[in-house]
Order: C-alpha cells, then structure tokens, then sequence
C-alpha cells in the first residue's frame, strides 16, 4: 500500500539553510546536506528546500546546492522559490533535483505549468498554493478579482510570499493546476501557518477531495494527533513541516512510530 | 563498467552516483562504442515515453542496445526506461518501444478500469511516493530484499508484460501493477532504485554483481 509521506521542508539563501534543524552535533548547521543527511537517517520520505535568495547569482548558487544534496542524498527532493521560466526550472532539475515547487510563477502565468509538464513531466512538477480562508472585510468590491466579478471564495489563493491577494479561489485553481498538469500541489494554510494547532482540515479536504492529483499539506503542526488528522481525514498524501521537526519537538521516527500504531500506512526502513 | 544511457531524459548524475555507492563503476554516455565496451547498460529516464524513442532513434542507440541485449549483456531499465523495453505505449497516442519484452505500457487509470474488481475510488495519478514490493519470484537482483520493502515510486504509466513469468514484484494501488521484472538478461523497475535509500542500494548493487558475473564470463 502508499505510504503516506512526511516532509520536513527547509528553507536556504545563497545555498546555505538559514531555517533547518537545530541540532548542536551538527559539525555545520547551515550545509543542506548536513542537514538533508539528519532528515534522510531519521526516516523523513522527502525532502523540500525553499530557496529564499534574493541576489542576481541566484540560479547558479541553488544549482550548485541542489548538485551537492543529490550526490549524497537518496530520498526525493523538491525545490522551489523564485522559479520563473521553465529554464529556471529546467537548471534545477539538470542539477538533480526530483521535482520542482512553482507558486507566484504559475498564479502570473499559468501556461508555465502546462509547458513544464509536458517538457519535464507532471511527476516533477508541483503547484504549490498559499490559501488564506476569506473574511467579510476581504469580500469588499475594492478587492481584486470582486470588481471582475469572479465567484465568490472561500480560501483565497496568495502570492509573493503570502503578501499578495489574487481573488482566486484555492479550490478552482487547485483544479486548474491538475488540468494543467501538476503531478501535486503543496497547500499551505496561511491561517494555521505558524500556530502548531493544527493543520486546516477544512480546506485540505476541500482541495484534495476536488483534484485527483496528490496533496501534501502544510502549515500548522503542532502534535503527532495533527498529522493523523490532516492525513486521514484531511485527505493529504502527505504533510509538511518545518519548525516542529527543526526545533526537535517532535523527531520523524517517533512521528512515524506514532501515525503507524494508529493505523496509517507508514514507510518502514529496511 | 556500466553505461547509462544519455538521451536527453532527465538527470543521470543522480543514477551514476547511486551506482558508486552501491559499489559500480558507471559512465554516462550516448556514444554505441561505449555501450558495446560496457559490461552492462542502465537505461534510466523520466519524461513522456514518445520524446523518448524519438531522441533514442535520433542518437541512432536503438539498433546498438537492441544488439547489445541480443548479446546477453545485461540491460537494467529504470522507470520509463523500463517501459521502453515492452512494444508499445498508450502515452499520448501509441507509440512503439525497444520491444525488447512482449507487453504493452497502460496508464494507471486504464489499468483501474480493465480491472474487473475496479471500483471509481480517490486513487491519485500520477503514483507519487513510497509504496511496497510483493516479491513474486526469487531472483539474484532481489538478493537482500525483503518482501514488502518500500521504495519510491513517481510515475503515471505501468507495464503489462504478456509473459507473466518475468515478474518479480507487484505493487498494490487499488489495482496491482508490475514493479519489478527479470528476463534473462533484461531488467526493469518502475520505481526509482537512486531515490529508494538503502533498497534502491541493494537493486544496484546486485545489478552491479550481475554484469561482473557477466563481464567475467566473456573472457
């Protein structure tokens, strides 16, 4: 049977990891492969490096990163952040990546999803979305997407880093993604992000239960409890952290352990 | 030393490394001088399975791995490079394989529907992830392996090979497809053995036994 999957996900500028695990044996806390190696002997199924980098350089100095983690890591690994074109994508994937994350790129210009699936292949390709669920306030006719008179939301699709709203509507993009070809889509809860209450059961199973695609939730854990629930009745395929596991609340084999005893079907290492 | 085939289908540095490290020696080329030197060949690949014969035919490897298979040397496909040994496949139109093996490439889906058990259910293609092997028939390239082992998968399309005898694992999602296959000398796996840590590691290194064992043979 799949294994359900879990991610811890990294973030890095200029090739370094600035949000990784703080771990003091760590000879080098700032060497993604340091760092992915920790993650890839704990049992984590995958990894996901977001690149923060804001420099010129930038392609060149991920590349090189992702070139490192591949020769020493034998888990999969996405890599996403500031990917505009689909030779931006293209380098990341010569460089060894597995799959690549495209989020404010394919909002401004969805046909990047269409053209990198079928050059690349869905299985590489994963649209990641930042959902925030719509208020009243945000339902005022000044807000993009009312005045063209688009349907009404109830997660509310954002970019630049959660910065930006767009009035798309989380599910239906999710679904235009899919159509596009997305192999799956990394759903972050811009609500739940950072609380540790829980993942948004809500919307994960509202995404997942409209595309037939693979979703990998993200934002807000806190609790083994919240994993199982995100991964059963959330629907999710898989489930993101970040803090949880680099602050060593919560180690992935005891999660593991943990999701196993309750009945989810984990990976076992051999 | 092993050749893995370079025809413009993804990354391979990935693959040569994992062949280090299960203790192979592999080069990356498209050059047919050097798959007729080498004592055995990977053909690895991601990607749609029409670009892929059409850059095989255009780098003119199709009549040297053909020939070289006839050969007895052994041939590991991996993922889409496993499908290119069947006939033929339903990826975008049909298209024709090495045919190397009898059978055909299906997409998961049409899988699920000729299934008579099949029932419309939330199954999600592509197949992303890690899933377990059913091993089927003993064989030196599952040497160490332990039957339901996790290795990761990322893929839409399966094999049905006509010959059922060359299965070596099955792998349940909803429906059961082949994900592993052994034929004299050619070889197939649809997962991927350089993203599957320490299963991955072991295919490899019993690849790598088998071309020695081969490689020695022909002096």
């Amino acid at each position: 049977m799949l294994a359900k999957r879990i991610i811890p996900c990294l973030d890095v500028k200029d090739g370094r990891v600035v949000k990784g695990i703080h771990f003091c044996e760590l000879r080098d806390a700032g060497d993604p492969v340091e760092q992915a190696r920790v993650y890839d002997a704990e049992g984590a199924d995958e990894l996901v490096f977001l690149d923060i980098t804001a420099s010129h350089e930038r392609r060149d100095i991920v590349a090189d990163m992702v070139r490192r983690v591949a020769d020493e890591i034998s888990i999969p690994f996405t890599v996403g952040g500031g990917l505009r074109t689909v030779e931006d994508i293209r380098a990341i994937l010569m460089a060894g990546a597995d799959k690549v994350s495209i989020n404010t790129a394919a909002v401004l210009r969805p046909e990047l999803i269409t053209e990198a699936a079928r050059r690349f292949g869905s299985q590489c390709i994963v649209v990641a979305i930042d959902a925030k669920r719509v208020t009243e306030r945000d339902l005022q006719p000044s807000r993009p997407g009312r005045a063209e008179g688009l349907p009404p939301v109830t997660w509310e699709v954002y970019t630049h880093g959660g910065r930006t709203p767009t009035g798309r509507d989380a599910v239906a993009w999710a679904q235009e993604a899919e159509a596009r070809g997305a192999g799956e889509i990394l759903l972050t809860s811009m609500d739940c992000d950072g609380t540790q209450d829980g993942y948004d059961l809500e919307l994960t199973r509202a995404v997942a239960s409209a595309v037939s695609i693979p979703v990998i939730a993200s934002g807000g854990a806190g609790h083994p409890e919240h994993f199982y629930q995100v991964l059963t009745e959330g629907l999710a395929s898989a489930a993101l952290a970040a803090s949880l596991f680099h602050y060593r609340q919560l180690r992935i084999a005891d999660l593991k352990a943990y999701l196993a005893a309750r009945g989810v079907p984990i990976r076992q290492t051999i | 030393m092993i050749a893995i085939v370079d025809y413009g289908m993804g990354n391979l540095r990935n693959v040569q490394k994992a062949v280090e490290r299960a203790g192979g020696q592999a080069l990356i080329t498209d050059d047919p001088t050097v798959l007729k030197a080498a004592r055995s060949i990977i053909l690895p690949g991601v990607g749609a399975f029409g670009d892929a014969m059409q850059n095989l035919r255009e780098r003119r490897l199709i009549a040297p791995l053909r020939e070289e298979s006839a050969k007895g040397k052994p041939l590991l496909g991996i993922c889409l490079g496993m499908q290119l040994l069947f006939e033929e496949s339903e990826e975008m139109g049909v298209h024709p394989g090495l045919g190397l093996l009898p059978g055909r490439v299906v997409h998961l889906a049409s899988l699920m529907k000729e299934h008579p058990a099949w029932e419309p259910s939330p199954l999600r293609v592509p197949h992303i992830g890690w899933n377990q092997l059913h091993i089927h028939r003993l064989a030196p390239l599952l040497a160490g392996i332990p039957d339901r082992s996790y290795a990761y998968f990322a893929h839409s399309y399966c094999v049905l090979p006509t010959d059922r005898s060359i299965v070596l694992t099955t792998t349940d999602y909803g429906v059961e497809f082949v994900s592993m296959i052994g034929c004299g000398n050619l070889f197939g796996v649809q997962f991927h053995p350089e993203k599957s840590q320490e299963v991955g590691r072991r295919v490899l290194s019993n690849f790598v036994h088998l071309s020695e064992a081969w490689g020695g043979s022909q002096r």
